[in-house]
C-alpha cells in the first residue's frame, strides 16, 4: 500500500528555536496518526506546514506520491487536506450555513448548501440544523460544524488539533464513531491531543515528537499512557500521592450568587451557593460556556456583585473590585493566558507587576519598585521552571505550557487564602500540567482553599477534594470527589444539563 | 519572492530605527513629489530643513520661529500620547488649545491692567482648566454612553472655533480696538506676558515648562503605576481590568491630562507669540501634535525630536513658500507623507522582511 502522505525530513526553524528538525513519517490512507508531544515540541509547526499555513525551510512532503507544497491552506484544501482547528473560527451572529459558506471556494447555493450539510451531517453522526444560529450552540455543537465544513469538501486527510478538549465523555464517544466511520472510508486523520487514554483508544499509530524531532513511533493499543507519557517527555512522569483531606475553616462563601449573561450569547449565573473551606479543593467541573467565566470574573472581581454574594473569611466582598479582594487574599487566574490573565507584548517583569503589585509591595506610593518586581519574576521563573531566555522576553514569546506555569506560579507565590483557576493545564504538557497541579496541592496543603475549574475530567479527579458541575449557570452542591467515577460524573453533567434545559 | 515574517519578540532596535526610516522615506517620496510640481527636490529640500538656520537673509527671522512652533507641538504630543498608548484617541486637542487659549486670556482681560507675579501663572492654570474641561466632555460620554472620543473630541474643535469667534466679537473683543475681532494684546502689560528667554531661536519661558513637563510624563510613563495602567490599557483591555484598573479612571485621566496641556499651550500662545486672540489665532497645532507624538513612537523624548522636526519642516516649508512659489497644500502633502511612512514602516517592528525562495 502507497502512503498517502509522506512528510521527508522536514524542517522550519524560527528566531532562536528549532521548531521542527528533519521531521519524517508517513501516514496511510485510513490510518489514524496521532501526534503526540509536549507543549513546543513542535506539533502546531508540523501541521501548519501540512495545512500550508508555514512554509517549510527543507524537506519535501509527498501526497500520494506527489510533490505536495501548499502555499496557502487554500491550495491544502484543494489538493483534501483539511484541518479542524483547537479554537473556532466561526461567528456566532451568523447561522451554521452561513458560517460554512464563509470558508469555501465556491460555495454551491444556500438551499442545496443546506440539503448537503443536512445529508452530510446526518451520515456521519453529527446532526446539525443549517439555519440555527452559532451562538445558540453548545460547544461541542460548534465543534460539529467545523467537522461538517472539511466533510463537505471530501478530505483525503482530515487533521484535528486538540478536538476533544471542549466535550462531555459522551460527545467524545460520538466523536470517536465518527472519526472511525471516516477511517473506514479511507480518510486519514491526524489527531494531536493530549489525552493519552483517547489516543490509545482512537489511534491505530503514533508519532512521537520532542525538541522538534521525531524520538519514536508506537502502536498506542501496545502502550500505557504512562509509557507514552514518558516517551513525550524523555523521563519519569512523578504521579501525585493520595491527599489526607481534613477541612478547617470556611474561608470563601458564595451565597445566592447571580448575574445576568453579559452578552446574547453568555450564560448567566443562577443562585451559586457554595462554601471552601481552609486545605480544599473543589472542583468544579462541566463543558465550557455553562458559566465558567462569568463565575471566575465574579470572583477575581472584574465583575462586581451584591457584596452579600461573596464573602471571604465572613467579610462581604462582593461589591469590591480585584485590587481589593488580592488586598484581602483572593486571588484568580482566569483561562485565557494571552490577553487576560497577561498581556502578551509586555515582558515576564511587567506581567509579574500585573497582579503581584498589590499583595508583594510591588509600588511604593505609586512608583514601581523595579528591584522587587524583577526578583519576583525571577521567583516565579526559577520555582516553577518557566523555560524563557530572559525575564525581560515578552509574554507572548512563551510557549503556552510556559506561561500558564508563570500565570499560575505568579498567583501561588502571592500565598493567597482562596485562589479560583479556571482551565489551569488546558493546553499544556504532561510535565508542565503535572508541576501545576503539584503546586496547587501544595498550597491546599499549607492552608489554602483552591477552586479548579476545568473541563479536563481526569484532572479534576486526581485534584479535587470535593467536586461538583457548572451547567447552565447552575453549580451542583458539591460531593467528595473520591469514590466517584469519571462515567458518574459525565453522566452528572448531561443530565444537569438536561434538567436545565427542560426547566 | 520577498515576504513579511512575524518576529517572536518585538524588535527593539526597528523601535527605535522607524522613525528614522520614515524620515528618510519622506524625503524620497517628497522630492519626488517637488520634482513633479518643476522644483529641484535637491533645493527643496535644502531649503526646508537647512535654510531656516543657515540662509543669511531669510534664516536670522526664521531661526525666531523655530521654538515657537517646536514647543507648544511637544507640549500638545506629550498629552497626546499618554492617552495614545492607553488606546484613547483624543483628536480634538486643537479645541482644547483655544477654549485653554480662551480660559485664560478671559482671567487675564478680567484682571486687566493688574500688574503683579501671580497674573500669568493663574491665567497658566486656568488656561490648562479650559482644556482639561473641554476634554472632559469626550470623556464623560466616553465613560457614560461608550460614545465614541474621537468623533466627539473632533466635532468640538469646530463648536471651539466658533465659540473663539463668538468671544472675540462679543464680550473678549478689545474695548479700544476700533471694533476689529480680537482681544486686548496681553503683550502690551508686564504681568500678562509670556517672558523670552532667547530670542534668536524663540524660546519662551513655556520652553522650560515643556522640558519639565516631558520629563515628567517620562516618570509617570515609565516609573509610576498609572503609567503602567495606561499601557495595560492600550494593549490588553481584559488584563487591564483582570489586573484592577477601573477604564472610567483612565479614560478621564488621559483625555483630561492631554487636555489640560494642550490647554496650557494655548495659554501659552495668547500670552506669547500671538500676543492676542482673534478668529485666526488657531493654526493647527492641535492636528500636528497627533503626527508628532507618532512620530516620536509616543514616547516623550522621542517626542522632543519628532516636535523639533516638525517645527523644522514648518518654518522651512513656508520659506519654500516664499522662495519657491511651492504652494502651502504641497507643504501640508509633504508633512502627510511623514505620518504615512511613519504608519507604513511600524509593521517593520513586529515583522520581517525575508527573500526567500520557493520551498521545496
Amino acid at each position: 500500500m502507497s502512503a498517502l502522505l509522506e512528510i521527508k525530513s522536514l524542517s522550519k526553524a524560527y528566531p532562536g528555536v528549532q521548531a521542527n528538525d528533519s521531521v519524517s513519517f508517513e501516514i496511510q490512507p485510513g490510518e489514524i496518526h496521532a501526534l503526540l508531544g509536549e507543549n513546543g515540541a513542535g506539533k502546531s509547526t508540523l501541521v501548519k506546514m501540512i495545512y500550508g499555513l508555514v512554509r517549510p525551510d527543507s524537506g519535501e512532503m509527498l501526497l500520494h506520491g506527489q510533490h505536495f507544497a501548499p502555499s496557502k491552506p487554500g491550495e491544502a484544501r484543494a489538493a483534501g487536506v483539511a484541518m479542524v482547528f483547537q479554537h473556532f473560527s466561526l461567528f456566532e451572529a451568523m447561522s451554521v450555513a452561513e458560517n460554512i459558506t464563509l470558508g469555501m471556494e465556491d460555495a454551491p447555493a444556500r438551499t442545496e448548501l443546506s440539503a448537503q450539510i443536512r445529508k452530510v451531517s446526518a451520515e456521519y453522526g453529527l446532526p446539525l440544523d443549517p439555519d440555527r444560529l452559532i451562538g445558540d450552540l453548545s460547544v461541542g455543537e460548534r465543534q460539529r460544524v467545523e467537522i461538517v465544513r472539511c466533510l463537505l469538501q471530501n478530505p483525503k486527510l482530515l487533521i484535528m488539533d486538540e478536538p476533544t478538549s471542549v466535550l462531555t465523555p459522551q460527545e467524545v464517544n460520538t466523536l470517536f464513531t465518527t472519526l472511525r466511520k471516516l477511517s473506514t472510508e479511507g480518510v486519514a486523520i491526524l489527531y494531536i491531543s493530549h489525552k493519552l487514554d483517547e489516543i490509545k483508544a482512537l489511534c491505530n499509530s503514533a508519532t512521537i515528537l520532542r525538541g522538534g524531532k521525531v524520538v519514536g513511533t508506537c502502536v498506542p493499543e501496545n502502550e500505557t499512557a504512562r509509557s507514552m507519557a514518558e516517551m513525550m517527555i524523555g523521563g519519569e512522569l512523578a504521579m501525585p500521592a493520595a491527599r489526607d483531606f481534613q477541612p478547617g475553616e470556611t474561608l470563601l462563601e458564595l451565597s445566592g450568587l447571580s448575574l445576568p449573561s453579559l452578552d446574547p450569547f453568555g450564560t448567566s449565573l443562577k443562585d451559586i451557593t457554595v462554601t471552601l473551606r481552609a486545605g480544599e479543593i473543589l472542583g468544579v467541573g462541566g463543558v465550557a460556556g455553562n458559566g465558567q467565566d462569568e463565575l471566575l470574573l465574579t470572583l477575581s472581581g472584574e465583575i462586581p456583585v451584591a457584596p452579600d454574594m461573596v464573602r471571604l473569611k465572613g467579610e462581604a466582598i462582593g461589591n469590591l473590585g480585584p485590587v481589593a479582594r488580592r488586598k484581602r487574599g483572593l486571588l484568580a487566574a482566569p483561562e485565557e493566558r494571552l490577553g487576560h490573565a497577561a498581556v502578551p507584548e509586555m515582558s515576564l517583569t511587567e506581567n509579574a507587576f500585573l497582579s503581584g503589585r498589590v499583595r508583594n509591595g510591588l509600588a511604593n506610593r505609586g512608583f514601581i519598585q523595579a528591584k522587587k518586581r524583577d526578583a519576583f519574576a525571577d521567583d516565579i521563573v526559577k520555582q516553577f521552571d518557566v523555560r524563557t531566555p530572559s525575564i525581560s522576553n515578552q509574554a507572548k514569546s512563551l510557549s503556552g505550557g510556559n506561561l500558564q506555569k508563570f500565570v499560575i506560579g505568579r498567583e501561588v507565590l502571592q500565598n493567597p487564602s482562596v485562589l479560583v483557576v479556571n482551565q489551569p493545564t488546558w493546553g499544556v504538557d504532561a510535565a508542565a500540567a503535572a508541576a501545576i497541579r503539584q503546586a496547587l496541592r501544595d498550597m491546599a496543603e499549607a492552608g489554602a482553599a483552591v477552586m479548579v475549574i476545568s473541563q479536563d475530567l481526569d484532572e479534576l479527579m486526581e485534584m479535587s477534594d470535593t467536586f461538583s458541575v457548572l451547567a447552565e449557570g447552575h453549580l451542583s452542591a458539591p460531593q467528595p470527589a473520591a469514590g466517584l467515577s469519571v462515567e458518574e460524573i459525565g453522566l452528572m453533567m448531561g443530565a444537569t444539563h438536561k434538567e436545565a434545559e427542560n426547566a | 519572492m520577498l515576504r513579511l515574517e512575524r518576529r517572536r519578540q518585538s524588535s527593539r532596535i526597528m523601535f527605535w530605527t522607524t522613525p528614522l526610516i520614515a524620515v528618510a522615506l519622506t524625503l524620497i517620496i517628497g522630492g519626488i513629489l517637488f520634482a513633479i510640481l518643476g522644483v529641484n527636490p535637491f533645493a527643496a529640500m535644502k531649503i526646508i530643513f537647512l535654510d531656516p538656520f543657515f540662509h543669511e537673509t531669510y534664516g536670522p527671522y526664521s531661526r525666531t520661529q523655530f521654538l515657537v512652533k517646536a514647543v507648544p507641538l511637544i507640549l500638545i504630543a506629550t498629552g497626546l500620547s499618554v492617552g495614545f498608548r492607553a488606546g484613547i484617541w483624543n483628536i480634538g486637542a486643537e479645541g482644547q488649545f483655544v477654549m485653554g487659549a480662551i480660559a485664560g486670556a478671559a482671567v487675564g482681560l478680567a484682571l486687566y491692567p493688574a500688574e503683579g507675579w501671580w497674573v500669568l501663572p493663574l491665567m497658566a492654570i486656568v488656561g490648562a482648566l479650559g482644556g482639561f474641561l473641554w476634554a472632559m466632555i469626550p470623556a464623560i460620554l466616553k465613560i457614560k454612553f461608550n460614545a465614541n472620543e474621537i468623533l466627539v473630541s473632533l466635532m468640538l474643535v469646530y463648536v471651539s472655533y466658533n465659540f473663539l469667534a463668538a468671544m472675540v466679537t462679543g464680550p473678549l473683543k478689545n474695548p479700544d480696538g476700533f471694533g476689529f475681532p480680537d482681544s486686548r494684546n496681553f503683550t502690551d502689560v508686564e504681568a500678562t506676558t509670556l517672558p523670552l528667554l532667547y530670542e534668536p531661536l524663540g524660546l519662551y519661558t513655556s520652553g522650560v515648562v515643556a522640558l519639565i513637563i516631558v520629563i515628567a510624563a517620562y516618570i509617570l510613563m515609565e516609573k509610576h503605576l498609572l503609567g503602567f495602567q495606561v499601557k495595560v490599557t492600550g494593549q490588553s483591555p481584559r488584563a487591564a481590568k483582570f489586573s484592577g484598573v477601573k477604564p472610567a479612571l483612565i479614560i478621564a485621566m488621559c483625555l483630561g491630562l492631554s487636555g489640560a496641556l494642550a490647554g496650557l499651550a494655548g495659554l501659552f500662545e495668547v500670552t506669547g507669540p500671538a500676543g492676542k486672540l482673534t478668529t485666526n489665532f488657531p493654526v493647527g497645532y492641535g492636528f500636528t501634535a497627533i503626527i508628532v507624538a507618532f512620530l516620536g513612537r509616543l514616547h516623550p523624548i522621542g517626542i522632543i525630536i519628532a516636535g523639533l522636526l516638525m517645527a523644522l519642516t514648518y518654518i522651512g516649508g513656508e520659506l519654500a513658500q516664499l522662495v519657491l512659489n511651492l504652494p502651502a497644500p504641497a507643504i501640508q502633502v509633504f508633512q502627510g507623507i511623514m505620518l504615512f511612512s511613519i504608519l507604513a514602516v511600524e509593521v517593520f517592528i513586529n515583522y520581517r522582511l525575508v527573500w526567500k525562495k520557493e520551498a521545496v
